[in-house]
């Protein structure tokens, strides 16, 4: 098997591998890198698990092949917590109980922070609508989306 | 399943490779490496472009001329393409919008492929690097496509309408999609129609009774009862974990029916 060289920013620090070429970015950041905080849920692009910010943008990386990601920045769930201080939506899924088995939790995490960098003061609707790709089996969702407003209202309580 | 992806500047050379066994085009993943992941070994060798004609968006004179590797979520958010953003936004959810392409949605089969109901009823042109063809000629023969679909173009609509059923709000697999282009003459009455349906077959299709049935009526219910009557006409139906062929045929007159009087 061809061995392709990739190199990338993943939560801030550079990452540089050989990796067998068609290996997806799922695999190479739990497999090669040893980052698991997205999940294999699926693989097939339906139930978010997976999600990570490539450049700014929600993609699926369990549908990413890992090289198309040269010299990309990419964001998991993982690079969040800064110095063991929790970001404010890792805070508020803790605070209104958003998690029950974890597992669509980071995939949840990644939708909901694109959200919020592009739009800080979210409606409930734009909230559904950010979290319309991620499944969530446990929790029946009410609990997420409190989770983001609230993470949206501690945000601009402290931007005020 | 290992891949052995192949990357290219231009299209010709993608073009090229792609005559080799084993190999398909990937644009944003959606399809092809989901097809991978689930275990389809036909594909070994992915070949893509990174040709920038590919990804542009070119808006002018009355005419929209699309890129094929542009993303769902390029065209939902962009400026001049307002009434498409309905159906852009018909597809997944905001990462599959963020990869899945206009190329790819040509080939999506049913339940998937919204976007490419509402390319059928603008009557779109599929260009390759052999030139344009038809939509409706281009569905019919995609199975066998081997050309690099390079981009869509169309005639901007007046009245264009769409409308995706599912059971999930607001992201979930189509029951059904619909989508219209109008043109009324000055009494109201519907001077020319093109009609395109989603899952009421394996691919796209047109419903062309229905059209014919609405030239010369109005958009009231006893206007469009004739075309609603005709619309299941040619229609084969798919039935999937979603509805059955039964279901879809049932229902297709109703919501054909809200959309045109919407």
């Amino acid at each position: 098997m061809t061995k392709v060289p990739v190199q990338f920013t993943l939560n801030g620090s550079e990452k540089a591998e050989f990796i067998d070429s068609g290996t997806t970015l799922l695999n190479a950041l739990r497999d090669k890198i040893g980052d698991t905080s997205p999940k294999g849920g699926c693989h097939q692009g339906t139930c978010g698990a997976c999600s990570v910010i490539i450049d700014g943008e929600l993609r699926l990386s369990c549908l990413t092949l890992a090289e198309t990601c040269n010299g990309a920045t990419i964001t998991t769930t993982s690079g969040l917590a800064e110095g063991g201080v929790l970001h404010p939506l890792q805070r508020a899924f803790l605070d209104t109980f958003a998690t029950q088995c974890g597992f669509c939790t980071p995939g949840m995490i990644m939708a909901a922070k694109v959200l919020l960098d592009h739009t800080p003061n979210p409606s409930r609707e734009d909230v559904v609508e950010a979290l319309s790709g991620n499944i969530c089996r446990c929790t029946g969702y009410e609990p997420i989306i409190q989770a983001v407003l609230s993470a949206a209202r501690a945000n601009s309580q402290n931007a005020a | 399943m290992a891949l052995a992806l192949q990357t290219f500047a231009t299209v010709k050379d993608a073009n090229a490779a792609l005559k080799s066994a084993g190999t398909r085009y990937l644009g944003g993943g959606t399809l092809v490496v989901r097809a991978a992941n689930e275990g389809d070994v036909s594909v070994s060798s992915p070949v893509r472009s990174t040709d920038p004609a590919l990804s542009a968006i070119e808006v002018g004179g009355g005419k929209v001329r699309i890129g094929a590797s542009v993303t769902m979520a390029e065209i939902a958010r962009h400026p001049e393409l307002g009434p498409l953003a309905k159906a852009a936004r018909a597809v997944g959810g905001p990462a599959i919008r963020n990869m899945a392409t206009v190329g790819g949605n040509l080939f999506a089969p049913a339940p998937y492929g919204d976007f490419a109901v509402a390319l059928l009823a603008l009557d779109a042109a599929v260009g390759t690097d052999n030139g344009e063809m038809p939509i409706e000629t281009f569905l019919v023969g995609r199975d066998d496509s081997r050309a690099i679909v390079t981009s869509v173009s169309f005639t901007k609509p007046d009245n264009f309408r769409f409308l995706k059923v599912s059971r999930v709000k607001p992201k979930g697999v189509s029951v059904l999609s619909i989508a219209v282009v109008l043109e009324q003459a000055g009494d109201g009455t519907v001077s020319s129609a093109r009609i395109a349906l989603g899952c009421m077959a394996d691919r796209p299709m047109r419903a062309k009774a229905a059209e014919k049935a609405l030239l010369g009526r109005t958009l009231d219910p006893d206007g469009i009862a004739p075309a609603l009557a005709a619309a299941s006409e040619g229609t084969a139906p798919i039935t999937d974990p979603i509805a059955s062929a039964w279901y879809r045929a049932e229902v297709l007159p109703v919501h054909l029916g809200r959309l045109l009087l919407g």
